[in-house]
């Protein structure tokens, strides 16, 4: 009874072709570490802020008016509100504590390099979209900060000569943010924007299947069919999708099916992930002050300036950058170049050893020097800036480019360590 | 134009830090304990007799108060709700909203998020470190909101208050203790008015966070499940990995 559904699906539609293609006879490299759990993450992440959100619009109401009461509405009356909101709020955060550990298990791996530049790509507009959908949440509770930190950033698009004014007003609708600027802001987040990142999250996905997932060792598991013979290889042991193996012209080497094995090591990650993140909503949800800031526990007020103004920590990096450079213009440019570098790095790096195992020392402190400086800036980026932390912010951002020409420099003869035939 | 924003935001937010109090002072900490529903309910009853009459808490209604507080509908509505007709209302005043605004200067901000905007050690060091200064116009100053607008409502209850300064040396170096003494005039002793402002301090970090204490006895129950469930995840993904190890 169930076979002959499943056979009246298939006939009309390949589901269980797409499934053993996708995730049981997908092969995955047997030698995925910690590191690899953040992919998978991302998507629970994704999932808990489309779900929590659709719960939270049912009750929220995009005015100036109502906004901030009916948030608090959500958090004292509504059924769980509280739970579904602080689930959303500190979620965001999540989303980026786990993308930003994402990018850099690419960065570290080369898993930028050919052929995966395209999926580095996708993966870099997927950050800012992702960007630009917090910043549009955030508006929305209508707070304090949520109203003076969209001040902040918008003020950011009126530095462009000739346009700059214009652009801001386009943007919220009004000459000042009000509530022409929550509803737009209300629409692109719930909707517009959810829809572009779902669609950018499915070609990511698609594009990695095409060119297989990396691993810490940055060796392909997949080698053209020379007669050759791999001792001991596990890949033996499976069935692999014909569209990998392709009928036998590749042999898949030290590679596990997709599923069941990584999907029963990444209920271990999401449990442990769920450990730390429901830590957080239960018991300090608003992270310090970093999740949720105090002020944003007011209502949103034009007239009176909150002490100091910061964006929300994922932001901060970047920001930090726009403040240390003295000319505005440049200092936005800046902003967006930070951002820019990485989704160059396919090209920037010309070394054709991906794995930061076997490259040179120097590739090594590099790397070390682009987490730094990252922190840093993230660091002074919340803080006020003084004089001092503009000077460290100036050298903090000379590093954190640094690390780009440094590393187009010195990628094209790098003195790399032999690669070995099997993952380790 | 963005870099003037920058300084101006940097000098209003100085500006403002001198006007709401942000100057750095020793805050005391505020007794909380939110399973205290005796604290609680006294608590709830300052804030009706003293605060309402200028500042609200529009947010939280009476029935959640009570809910919570374990009081009786009837008797919330006979002792606390004066300005209410009915126990879903929320716990506001008739009070003239811009009269307000022009007697103190600006408008009594609500209170209902307060203890989560100011942290509830700031409200309980607030209450109890105001002081006499002919200068102002209701006659107090602030130690942690200087120049503040508010008049000393409290004062029924703590007397007169007076700023002493004390100059000790400890081991050849000089301190400065800051004390709050007060003429002994009010219905409370030091002490009794101490617990009084921390019973207060205790319900507004409730009103804050009304679910907290939910969501404690919630979270200890999905950390337990979360923690069984990652041992048993563990293991199943061990038995799976021996084909591959």
């Amino acid at each position: 009874m169930f076979k002959n559904f499943m056979n009246w699906i298939e006939y009309r539609m390949p589901f269980m072709e797409k499934m053993n293609l996708h995730v049981m006879q997908y092969p995955a490299p047997k030698n995925f570490n910690f590191w690899y759990f953040f992919g998978s993450l991302a998507m629970l992440v994704l999932v808990n802020q489309i779900v929590t959100g659709i719960w939270l619009t049912m009750n929220f109401e995009p005015s100036a008016e109502r906004a901030f009461a009916s948030v608090e509405y959500i958090m004292r009356e509504v059924d769980y509100g509280w739970l579904l909101r602080y689930m959303h709020s500190t979620g965001a955060s999540a989303f980026f504590v786990v993308v930003y550990l994402h990018m850099f298990r690419g960065m570290m791996y080369g898993s930028y390099q050919k052929p995966r530049e395209l999926l580095w790509i996708f993966g870099m507009l997927i950050f800012l979209v992702l960007m630009a959908e917090a910043f549009m949440g955030y508006l929305l509770p209508w707070g304090q900060m949520s109203f003076w930190g969209a001040q902040v950033i918008i003020s950011i698009f009126g530095v462009i000569p000739g346009i700059g004014d214009d652009l801001t007003l386009w943007i919220r609708g009004d000459y000042v943010i009000s509530g022409a600027t929550l509803n737009r802001f209300f629409a692109l987040h719930v909707i517009a924007l959810p829809l572009v990142l779902v669609i950018l999250v499915f070609l990511h996905i698609i594009a990695l299947h095409e060119v297989g997932s990396n691993n810490p060792d940055g060796i392909d598991v997949k080698v053209p069919n020379e007669g050759q013979k791999f001792e001991n290889n596990v890949s033996d042991k499976f069935t692999f999708h014909e569209y990998f193996t392709k009928g036998g012209k590749k042999i898949i080497v030290d590679a596990i099916p997709f599923h069941p094995y990584y999907t029963v090591k990444d209920i271990v990650g999401v449990v442990g992930f769920l450990l730390i993140f429901c830590a957080v909503i239960f018991f300090a949800p608003e992270g310090g002050g970093f999740f949720l800031e105090p002020p944003n526990f007011e209502p949103a007020n034009p007239m009176k300036t909150p002490d100091h103004i910061a964006p929300v920590w994922y932001f901060t990096p970047f920001y930090a950058i726009l403040r240390a450079i003295p000319n505005d213009i440049a200092g936005a440019i800046g902003m967006f170049a930070a951002i820019i570098a990485l989704a160059l790095l396919p090209w920037l790096d010309r070394c054709k050893v991906r794995s930061v195992r076997y490259r040179s020392t120097l590739h090594k402190v590099n790397l070390v020097n682009f987490v730094i400086s990252f922190v840093v800036l993230g660091v002074l980026g919340v803080l006020p800036a003084t004089e001092t932390y503009t000077w460290i912010a100036r050298f903090a951002s000379i590093f954190y480019f640094g690390h780009f020409v440094l590393l187009w420099w010195y990628s094209k003869n790098e003195k790399t360590k032999p690669l070995p035939v099997r993952l380790s | 134009m963005l870099k003037k924003l920058f300084t101006v935001l940097a000098l209003v937010g100085s500006a403002s830090v001198m006007a709401a109090g942000g100057n750095a002072v020793h805050l005391d900490k505020a007794p909380i304990n939110l399973k205290d529903q005796a604290s609680l309910q006294r608590g709830a009853k300052l804030f009706q007799n003293y605060c309402l009459g200028c500042h609200q808490m529009q947010y939280q209604r009476y029935s959640v108060t009570f809910r919570d507080l374990g009081i009786p509908d009837e008797v919330g509505m006979a002792e606390l709700a004066f300005t209410a007709n009915k126990v879903g209302d929320y716990i506001k005043n008739a009070a003239p909203k811009e009269d307000l605004a022009r007697w103190f200067g600006a408008p009594p901000p609500d209170l209902t998020n307060v203890a989560r905007v100011r942290g509830p050690d700031w409200i309980y060091t607030y209450l109890r470190t105001f002081y006499v200064d002919p200068t102002r116009p209701f006659g107090v100053n602030n130690e942690v909101f200087p120049l503040v607008g508010m008049p000393h409502v409290l004062q029924e209850l703590q007397g007169i208050p007076t700023k002493v300064v004390e100059t000790k040396m400890v081991d050849g170096v000089e301190h400065k203790e800051t004390k709050f003494e007060t003429d002994g005039s009010g219905e409370l002793s030091t002490d009794e008015y101490d617990a009084a402002i921390g019973d207060l301090v205790n319900y507004l970090e409730y009103t804050g966070e009304p679910t907290k204490l939910e969501s404690h006895s919630l979270g200890i129950k999905v950390m337990i499940f979360l923690v069984i469930f990652f041992i048993f995840a563990f293991l199943l993904k061990k038995e799976y990995w021996k084909d591959v190890h």
